[in-house]
């Protein structure tokens, strides 16, 4: 076998990774502090785009909750990662316990992951056979579960006032090298018995479950899987942030990640990855626009809300005239030689 | 405890609560649509009585009249630009849209008015009480409440003795069959989104008469009281939504005395935990309808 047979089922994913790899570079050699800020941002946001990705592109369920996991991944990393000087400066009600608590870096991080797919696993089992209306309302009751929750339990999150002195630990490669893991980890499920039962489940339910895939437990591996990949990326987005409240894992990231995935694409890795440069692009020039018209104080009652606004336009013209998303259900993939069989792509699913 | 002060504010809560999530069930009857733009109807009907009471010598009637009239026009509008190019596409696309126009509404009043909160100016009689029986019942629990029953009797009228009405309600049973007996299937609609912006922006004269002044995001609680509501009730009948509004007004008025204190915060996260455990012991709600569709699957 020669080397480039053996790298055909890496095509998709090592394109993505080189794609990620070239802008992180050119971040680098610019060297903008800027630039570099939002370029870590942007890679904060893939993992956790593509941890969406993972349960909505496979179950073809929308899921409000994500972000939701997103804040408990990060207030359980800082909880380990901050010494306990920094912790009681923060919020002097800590329960005792959780002072001493010190770990590296990575554990912390990890932990926050686990924390939050423990929660998910616990919690979303009997959720995921609804699907529909019923999905959407319990998702979002988990979103706003979460949020109170966070937001009323001071003792451990500092409840409305905000969490700082966290250390700033999240470099441009460190969130490069996690973007690039999380590339793998949701391709290969997708490609996974687990990934392609669920997708089975997605696009013909009674024929999939008629072949004795159980459709509840693929997924809520997925949903498991996803909850771990937001909780690391909540962590990660912690310790580049370094100070924050409840109100930043609510609607408007919410918001911000759905129009990321269904822009870019639902159905595909590559429709996550794409979506997320391209709107984290465009997000930025909105923004730049609205300084300036704030900067030039053309408006006395100030310049707000022009960059959701565009955005969620933008968002329902892509659901009017392309539902599936700029990637449709196909993936990127390194061009092949002609004369090479070709597959044919798959079928996109019915939207 | 169970005083009468009690009662009527629970009842005066409970009607409010019942229009809220009659509004949000008559669309999602036809079309399975849960409309996350819902609660900025609200948000528009406050900006109108605040500009409308701020800016014009405009009589406190027709401020009112016209801050529903502002709701039924958005709500049309929603639906005319974004539901219906979306709607033979997905659910999700749907939902997804729904939850784009929200924060179109949202951020465009952020945009166009402030970020800041403005007062709305309302007529003494919302700050006044009246004696029953020896405790002060405020007037605005009462108007509430006698708003309630008049726009349910209408809305039982409309349902029930005209065409329109009885297009309505067959759609919600089984919207292709009765688009297959030649009713139009975007008059039923624009009508069952009409019916949804005359309920929020009936809400909102009452909703913002609590607080006395309007946010860009002041929809979003009444939007989460309607989600609970209507899936306590039944999202699929209409006589559920109103029971619905009721049973969560109570319960709610009762965590609010019979929790301990330190508990009281997260009532709300008690609300959608019960909200899951409807959703999977008793997916129909309270009220079931003739026509149940199971939701699992």
């Amino acid at each position: 076998m020669n080397l480039a047979a053996r790298l055909k089922p890496l095509n998709t994913p090592l394109t993505l990774v080189a794609a990620v790899l070239v802008v992180a570079v050119l971040a680098q050699l610019a060297g903008i502090s800027l630039l570099t800020r939002i370029v870590t941002v942007m890679f904060v946001s893939l993992m956790l785009v593509l941890g969406l990705q993972l349960y909505m592109g496979n179950s073809g369920i929308l899921n409000f909750a994500h972000i939701g996991f997103m804040g408990i991944g990060a207030y359980t990393a800082v909880l380990f990662s901050m010494t306990s000087e920094a912790k009681v400066l923060t919020n002097s009600d800590l329960y005792p316990f959780l002072v001493p608590l010190h770990l590296p870096f990575l554990p912390s991080l990890l932990i926050g992951g686990l924390v939050a797919a423990l929660f998910a696993a616990l919690i979303s089992y009997p959720l995921m056979r609804l699907s529909d209306a019923a999905a959407v309302i319990t998702s979002f009751a988990l979103l706003v579960i979460i949020h109170v929750v966070l937001l009323h339990w001071d003792r451990v999150s500092n409840g409305p006032r905000t969490l700082f002195g966290v250390d700033n630990y999240t470099t441009l490669w460190v969130s490069v090298i996690f973007a690039v893991i999380t590339i793998f980890i949701v391709y290969f499920f997708k490609e996974s018995r687990i990934g392609l039962r669920l997708r089975a489940s997605r696009d013909d339910r009674y024929a999939a479950a008629s072949i004795g895939i159980n459709m509840e437990v693929m997924r809520w591996l997925a949903f498991v899987a996803s909850a771990f990949i937001a909780g690391v990326g909540g962590g990660l987005w912690a310790h580049f942030i370094t100070s924050f409240t409840p109100y930043s894992f609510y609607l408007n990231e919410t918001f911000v990640v759905l129009a990321m995935l269904v822009i870019g694409g639902p159905y595909s890795v590559s429709g996550a990855v794409v979506g997320t440069l391209v709107v984290t692009a465009a997000r930025e020039v909105l923004r730049g626009i609205e300084n300036q018209v704030n900067i030039m104080q053309l408006f006395p009652q100030g310049f707000f809300g022009f960059t959701e606004v565009v955005l969620a336009i933008v968002l329902i013209l892509i659901l009017i005239y392309r539902p599936t998303g700029i990637m449709g259900s196909r993936e990127l993939r390194w061009p092949r030689r002609r004369g090479q069989a070709e597959l044919g792509e798959p079928a996109e699913p019915e939207a | 405890m169970i005083n009468l002060e009690f009662i009527t504010n629970t009842l005066s809560l409970g009607s409010l609560y019942a229009m809220l999530a009659l509004g949000l069930v008559i669309v999602y009857g036809i079309l399975r649509l849960v409309n996350f733009a819902y609660g900025e109807l609200i948000m528009v009907g406050g900006y109108t009585m605040y500009l409308l009471t701020f800016y014009t010598p405009l009589p406190w009637l027709a401020v009112v009249v016209l801050a529903v009239l502002a709701a039924v026009v958005t709500s049309l509008l929603t639906e005319l630009v974004a539901f219906r190019p979306v709607r033979e596409k997905s659910l999700t696309a749907m939902l997804i849209t729904s939850f784009a126009v929200s924060t179109i509404l949202q951020n465009g009043a952020l945009l166009i008015i402030s970020p800041r909160a403005r007062a709305v100016t309302l007529p003494q009689i919302f700050q006044t009480s009246v004696m029953i029986a020896g405790t002060s019942v405020p007037w605005r629990n009462i108007l509430t409440i006698v708003t309630c029953i008049a726009t349910l009797a209408l809305l039982t009228l409309l349902l029930r003795r005209t065409v329109l009405g009885i297009a309505l309600r067959a759609a919600a049973d089984n919207f292709t069959m009765t688009r297959m007996l030649g009713v139009p299937a975007n008059t039923v609609i624009s009508t069952a989104f009409a019916i949804s912006g005359i309920m929020a922006g009936i809400v909102s004269i009452f909703w913002i008469a609590r607080s006395a002044s309007v946010t860009p995001t002041i929809g979003l609680p009444p939007l989460l009281v309607a989600f609970v509501a209507t899936v306590i009730g039944g999202m699929r009948s209409l006589t559920g939504a109103v029971v619905g509004g009721f049973v969560y007004a109570t319960i709610i008025s009762l965590l609010g005395v019979l929790l301990p204190p330190g508990l009281v915060e997260f009532r709300e996260a008690f609300m959608f935990a019960f909200v899951i455990i409807i959703l999977l012991i008793r997916p129909e709600g309270l009220i079931r309808s003739k026509t149940s569709v199971e939701r699992v699957g």
